[in-house]
């Protein structure tokens, strides 16, 4: 394809990224990264010393002893990792203005048009790797016409510099094995067994038999990275972060000093929010415990908001259920979600107490509060829409939704059942309300009757049979929305449902 | 509907409805405008800022589609600018059933939750929020400690509340005898309506009774149904209309 083939993307691998973030102030020698997985420590990342010294990750720290008696260890910090990787994705931002961290260890830029500015591509590769070098990271740079490409030349490609020309992606890719296409290990394993190792030996398959046995995630992968299937990346930068974050001396784990950390965080992030001009419509809370591991609660508003008090009030509500393990040594409360807001809301003070000077604010707040307790889809408005199906009559946005209602239909139950309900109904054919019906083990005895109304489906959905609504009143003077289902059938019995009761 | 006969105790009656209210001056009352029902409430109409519950018979109570039709009449006409929270469990409120009773959909914010403890916790915050006209609640149960808690939020706010009792069949008999905190407590149920010589259903009729009412009169009254405007009015033969219980 003519314009995937003149995007040129680079991709920058650094294979010892977790090791090398921390090792710039370490000292020489065999070290490694060690995380707790159960009551067992594993190595997690090893450098090159302790590699041939016979330590590979995965294995536990205790051997890893035993081979190297004097292994430097560092806690493993994947959270740490990441937001590093976010910081070196921006510093990337020298080379190409679209720059996206690819987790856990490499770094995207979309190179289109840039590379005449550092001596061509093959200079661009050759400083890339030599600037990341000087920062003590060991990287393998390719550039090539797709992400996907340019992820596998990087980390499977001969040399730690290369670059693919243009249109010669079929060439590259053939001799790479296949987890080159960003497979997870035990897929590139199963193609193995069958004799499939190169991308090559996938070329000839037909594309059919490639989705029937190995899912249409291989042959995703291998059309992203031939450029047949476009493949959208997110580039940095991410809308400038609004949070902040208390470290402490000493870990805490007491509710009370939980929440007035808490207390005290909002009160911060709020000040930042107001220096913005925003509020927050989500916000998040983590917590950082000793052991590495990070609880979080979320929460959401209906309106942007910066008053501490109302989202003290929300994160209040659940609070009690982060558990803060052995204890916490940071937490970070972030507005991962803003909006614009007015800069401040000056309310004339009317005379007399009580009701009178309430706004919307108040609706909102409530709506907040309920949605923070009761899960955030639990409230709701009904939208009246307009559809004869009497399933999608009424639709349920947020409260504060100001879509306007389409016009009520006439005659329509006060309680509606969300699944019909089957009756036995005795009722004279064809076009007859019933006479009786048995409704929840409970007979009802017809007196009056209105009908039928008949719905038909809407045409563009399948499975919809027509129904014949009829309204009832049985003897006690209670009135029911019956139907019976599909078009009269000499042949079959009528099936009758239950729908609705009218007030 | 005569007034009583002695002043004095008019004097006495209205002297003790002051202190019950904790000295505050007349409260705000919804008038039914129906003289006879308005009649029977005390301050002319269903008090505002209070607790109100509205029940029915089994087995009809359970889908408490009269109580919630009779409860929208009453919406309608309590502050028709301001929305009103209804907290439920079972999610089966239909908006386009209301609209004929004078309730407008664009009035109703809806609260599911998943206990009973958690509704009332809902009504409660709702009974602290001044842009809300009432809250409802659908409830199994109310004991007396939770229906004072409502009574007390709602008195201290302003905003009313009304319990719609949908009780399981199998509720005890005489479960519904439980005394709650409430300030009235109406039992609504169907009544067949008059027949016609005109083929399908008529006007549908309801049998109002008022059964408990703090320093007014209980009594039963055959109405008309809600107009679109939220008015019942008395049906014109006061027949010996009783609602039938189901057999069993």
């Amino acid at each position: 394809m003519t314009d995937a083939s003149a995007k040129r993307v680079m991709f920058l691998w650094l294979p010892q990224w977790p090791i090398e973030r921390l090792r710039r102030e370490e000292t020489r020698g065999p070290f490694v990264l060690a995380t707790s997985v159960g009551s067992q420590r594993l190595v997690s990342a090893a450098d090159p010393a302790a590699c041939e010294a016979g330590i590979a990750p995965g294995m536990a720290l205790t051997d890893a002893w035993a081979l190297v008696p004097d292994l430097a260890v560092a806690s493993a910090d994947f959270t740490a990792d990441a937001e590093a990787l976010q910081r070196l994705a921006a510093w990337c931002g020298r080379w190409s203005p679209w720059t996206a961290p690819c987790p856990p260890d490499g770094v995207w830029l979309d190179v289109t048009g840039c590379a005449h500015l550092h001596g061509g591509e093959a200079g661009l590769v050759d400083e890339a790797v030599e600037q990341l070098a000087r920062r003590g990271l060991t990287a393998r740079a390719a550039i090539a016409d797709t992400a996907g490409a340019a992820w596998a030349v990087a980390c499977f490609g001969a040399g730690c510099k290369s670059v693919v020309p243009e249109g010669g992606l079929a060439t590259a890719l053939a001799d790479l094995p296949v987890a080159a296409l960003r497979l997870p290990s035990d897929r590139a394993e199963t193609l193995a067994r069958v004799g499939l190792r190169r991308i090559g030996d996938l070329y000839p398959m037909p594309r059919p038999s490639l989705v029937l046995r190995f899912g249409a995630g291989l042959a995703a992968r291998l059309d992203q990275a031939l450029g047949r299937l476009d493949e959208p990346l997110s580039p940095l930068p991410p809308p400038p972060q609004l949070w902040v974050r208390r470290r402490f001396a000493e870990p805490i784990a007491a509710p009370e000093q939980i929440r007035a950390a808490t207390s005290e965080l909002i009160a911060g992030l709020c000040r930042r929010l107001a220096a913005e001009g925003e509020g927050a419509r989500r916000i998040v809370l983590r917590l950082h415990r000793v052991d590495g591991t990070a609880a979080l609660l979320e929460i959401g508003t209906a309106r942007p908001s910066r008053e501490p008090r109302h989202l003290l009030r929300l994160l209040d509500e659940r609070l009690g259920t982060l558990d803060p393990g052995l204890g916490v040594e940071d937490m970070l409360l972030a507005a991962s979600f803003a909006e614009a807001q007015a800069p401040a809301q000056y309310r004339f003070a009317l005379g007399g107490e009580g009701r009178g000077e309430e706004t919307d604010d108040d609706l909102a707040t409530l709506v907040d509060r309920l949605a923070a307790r009761l899960g955030p889809r639990a409230v709701s408005r009904p939208l009246l829409w307009e559809s004869h199906w009497p399933e999608r009559a009424v639709r349920f946005v947020p409260p504060l939704d100001r879509t306007a209602n389409a016009r009520a239909k006439d005659e329509r139950p006060v309680r509606f059942l969300p699944r019909p309900e089957p009756v036995d109904a005795v009722a004279p054919v064809p076009d007859d309300p019933p006479l009786l019906f048995r409704w929840r083990k409970i007979m009802h005895r017809v007196r009056r009757a209105d009908g039928p109304e008949r719905i038909a489906g809407e045409w563009w959905r399948q499975s919809c049979e027509p129904r014949d609504y009829y309204r009832v009143e049985d003897h006690d003077g209670r009135r029911f929305w019956l139907y019976r289902a599909g078009l009269h059938r000499p042949d079959a019995p009528a099936r009758w449902f239950l729908h609705g009761v009218f007030g | 509907m005569s007034e009583t006969k002695n002043p004095d105790l008019g004097a006495l009656r209205q002297k003790l409805a002051l202190i019950e209210r904790g000295g505050r001056g007349e409260t705000p009352v919804l008038p039914f405008g129906v003289p006879v029902l308005d009649g029977a409430l005390p301050g002319g109409g269903l008090a505002l800022g209070a607790l109100h519950e509205i029940g029915g018979f089994a087995p009809a109570e359970e889908d408490g589609a009269e109580g919630a039709a009779f409860l929208a009449g009453i919406l309608a006409r309590l502050e028709p600018s301001r929305p009103v929270l209804w907290c439920h469990l079972r999610g089966d409120l239909h908006a386009p059933g209301l609209v004929p009773f004078g309730l407008a959909p664009e009035r109703l914010m809806l609260a599911q939750a998943g206990t009973e403890a958690e509704l009332l916790w809902a009504m409660e915050e709702g009974l602290q929020c001044r842009a809300l006209a009432a809250v409802v609640g659908e409830l199994d149960g109310l004991s007396l400690t939770a229906s004072r808690r409502l009574q007390l939020a709602a008195e201290s706010s302003g905003i009313t509340a009304f319990a719609l009792r949908r009780r399981r069949h199998a509720a005890p008999v005489g479960a519904d005898e439980q005394p709650t905190a409430a300030a009235t407590r109406w039992r609504i149920a169907a009544l067949p309506s008059r027949l016609s010589g005109e083929p399908g259903l008529g006007l549908p009729l309801w049998h109002i009774e008022l059964l408990r009412v703090r320093g007014g009169r209980p009594g039963r009254w055959p109405v008309e149904s809600c107009d679109a405007t939220g008015h019942v009015r008395l049906a014109a033969a006061p027949a010996a209309d009783q609602p039938r219980r189901a057999a069993g």
